[in-house]
């Protein structure tokens, strides 16, 4: 150990990586890595790749186990001195169950695909750092479970998180992005996972999430995100190299890799909806809007990122403008979905404040007061009149985002946006020319998307009645669901303020 | 277009002398705080050299220990024994 510490950075890695490969003797190659060349992607030499991070085993483990005990540390005192009496607002607690049933889920999906391409990449060095990121994925999702644990303790909705994750509704949307990522071959989910999410997407979901969180006095979420957070660099490195290793290594590996950033850019934007409205409608205290994260993480990082790599050949991704234009209207349309909906969610929801409308219409000249502000106002007075509208019908599902047909067209809000296409006599349904594009490229994986609303017609989500499917989705009537307004949680809460202010004197 | 590189660390005890290791080594570095976070932005490049990190903090300092403080990053990454740089070959 003392002779290998006083090499150098660049030493060490070398002994530790490549050192540690073997040439097999009495398996070919291929019987070995036998995933390694049907995608059609071509490499010449593996010695190429270099980890710019040039971690190693050894510092891996050591810095992973300083960052845990830092966490654990917080999580113990938060626990202890009850914290969750310190957030900003019961309201705030269910932007928390959103992650834990939708985003925790992914990460163990995460940790499996890594495990999987640390296994089946035929280069040492991506070996080992995907088997690094493995590892970590797999602490994000324990520790993400550890950390809401706490808040399972007083709230709803947290308690089927996992079951949820398979079966609900809307949690389908990003549990089929990982299913979609995860049975491509080992480099698409590279590109996909490695590339599209980690580098170009995941600023927008854990930056602001998170900042946000600390903002909103849950000081647990905050921990465990940044102690995320400090992996997501490496993951992001790692993605970078493994695009500039492809298209570095063959020329023909540019059209496929093209087409893999094209897809995977969509699909994340379209999961990433979720996170729009989020920190648009969820959160108490607003860090900044979707269209300001879109601004700085997408437009700004994502554009240096492409200029960068225009090099290679590499352009930035198709309808990477629509997803722009888009980012006035995103957060606006799905929580208009949840709201409708909000019978079948396993969170609960309400309608923005007059203070928070105000907040949008500064955030959102061009869209708010013009087409949202209208549609909260009517809703609200139907509320004052006893009317509370729900949608009592089952949406139509798009077959490759699995999101109900709620979005519009590309510079025409007021008309909703419908694609199609025919396979083999069958016609599947599509948001956008993004979704449709992905269906056309692979109809015979998406014509068999397992879709929530299908399967509920079919019979196979516990029965036709929504007490049935409620019943199946593990969720519990009244208390998981519906307004914030009148539901369990609220009550608990304005308990503990009467609490507080009764101490207070 | 832009050839912005960027850094963002946790606004804790720990990332301090790096972030002031950073902004007095990187003449035009724009600092922007959120809550919890410190996102410092360059044209072209950006570097963190140990040696100015440890005459901050008094003790020696690993460049890999920036580990500990990260929070995302947009750059080209290179790393060795003295110093840790994101820059873009553009
Ligand atoms: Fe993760
Ligand atoms: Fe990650
Ligand atoms: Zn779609």
């Amino acid at each position: 150990m003392n002779a290998i510490n006083k090499l150098g950075l660049k030493q060490r890695y070398a002994l530790l990586t490549n050192g540690l490969d073997w040439e097999p003797s009495y398996q070919p190659k291929s019987a070995i890595f036998p995933y390694a060349e049907f995608e059609g992607i071509k490499i010449r030499d593996w010695s190429k790749w270099e980890d710019p991070f040039r971690l190693t085993m050894d510092s891996y483990w050591k810095y992973q186990a300083e960052k845990e005990r830092k966490l654990y540390a917080v999580l113990d005192s938060f626990a202890q001195n009850n914290g969750q009496t310190g957030l900003s607002n019961a309201r705030y607690v269910n932007a928390a169950k959103l992650f834990l049933t939708g985003i925790t889920p992914a990460e163990y999906q995460a940790h499996r695909g890594f495990a999987h391409v640390g296994r089946h990449i035929p280069g040492v060095g991506p070996r080992i750092a995907a088997q690094m990121q493995s590892l970590d994925e797999l602490r994000h999702a324990q520790t993400q479970i550890h950390t809401l644990s706490h808040y399972n303790r007083f709230f709803d909705g947290f308690h089927e998180f996992s079951h949820m994750h398979d079966r609900v509704w809307y949690l389908s949307v990003p549990k089929s992005f990982f299913d979609d990522a995860r049975t491509a071959g080992p480099f698409e989910y590279f590109i996909a996972i490695g590339f599209a999410f980690e580098y170009v997407l995941t600023n927008l979901l854990f930056v602001p999430f998170m900042s946000g969180a600390a903002y909103n006095g849950d000081l647990a979420t905050v921990t465990f995100g940044f102690s995320a957070q400090s992996d997501e660099s490496r993951h992001m490195t790692l993605g970078i190299e493994v695009i500039k290793f492809l298209l570095e290594q063959h020329p023909d590996n540019l059209p496929i890799v093209q087409k893999w950033v094209d897809k995977w850019f969509w699909r994340g934007h379209r999961v990433l909806g979720l996170v729009a409205m989020m920190m648009d409608y969820m959160l108490p205290k607003k860090i900044m809007s979707w269209r300001e994260a879109w601004d700085i993480y997408f437009t700004q990082a994502g554009g240096a990122l492409f200029a960068d790599l225009a090099r290679y050949g590499l352009r930035p991704p198709k309808y990477a403008d629509v997803a722009t234009a888009e980012a006035e209207h995103l957060s606006h349309q799905n929580w208009s979905v949840f709201y409708q909906y909000t019978q079948a969610a396993a969170f609960h929801t309400w309608l923005p404040t007059p203070g928070e409308m105000d907040w949008l219409s500064e955030k959102y000249p061009n869209s708010f007061d013009q087409h949202y502000r209208p549609r909260f106002e009517m809703w609200a007075e139907m509320e004052r009149d006893g009317k509370r509208f729900y949608n009592n019908a089952l949406p139509q599902l798009c077959t490759v985002c699995q999101i109900p047909m709620a979005y519009t067209e590309p510079g025409d809000p007021t008309t909703i946006c419908f694609r199609h296409s025919e396979h083999k006599g069958d016609r599947y349904h599509f948001c956008s020319d993004g979704c449709k594009d992905i269906f056309d490229g692979e109809p015979e994986k998406y014509s068999q998307s397992w879709l929530p609303v299908h399967q509920i017609f079919q019979g196979n989500c516990g029965g036709a009645s929504m007490e049935e499917v409620l019943a199946w989705y593990r969720l519990n009537p009244g208390a998981d669901n519906m307004d914030q307004a009148g539901s369990p949680d609220q009550a608990m809460w304005d308990q503990w303020m009467r609490m507080r202010d009764r101490v207070a004197g | 277009m832009s050839r912005t590189v960027s850094i963002t660390l946790q606004n804790t005890d720990d990332a301090r002398p790096i972030i002031e290791a950073i902004t007095e080594d990187n003449p035009g570095a724009t600092v922007h705080s959120y809550p919890g976070i410190v996102k410092i932005d360059r044209e072209g490049s950006l570097t963190v050299h140990r040696a100015s990190v440890e005459t901050r903090l008094g003790r020696d300092w690993d460049p890999q220990e920036i580990h500990l403080s990260l929070v995302s990053m947009a750059g080209n990454l290179d790393e060795d024994d003295d110093y840790f740089r994101l820059a873009w070959a553009h």
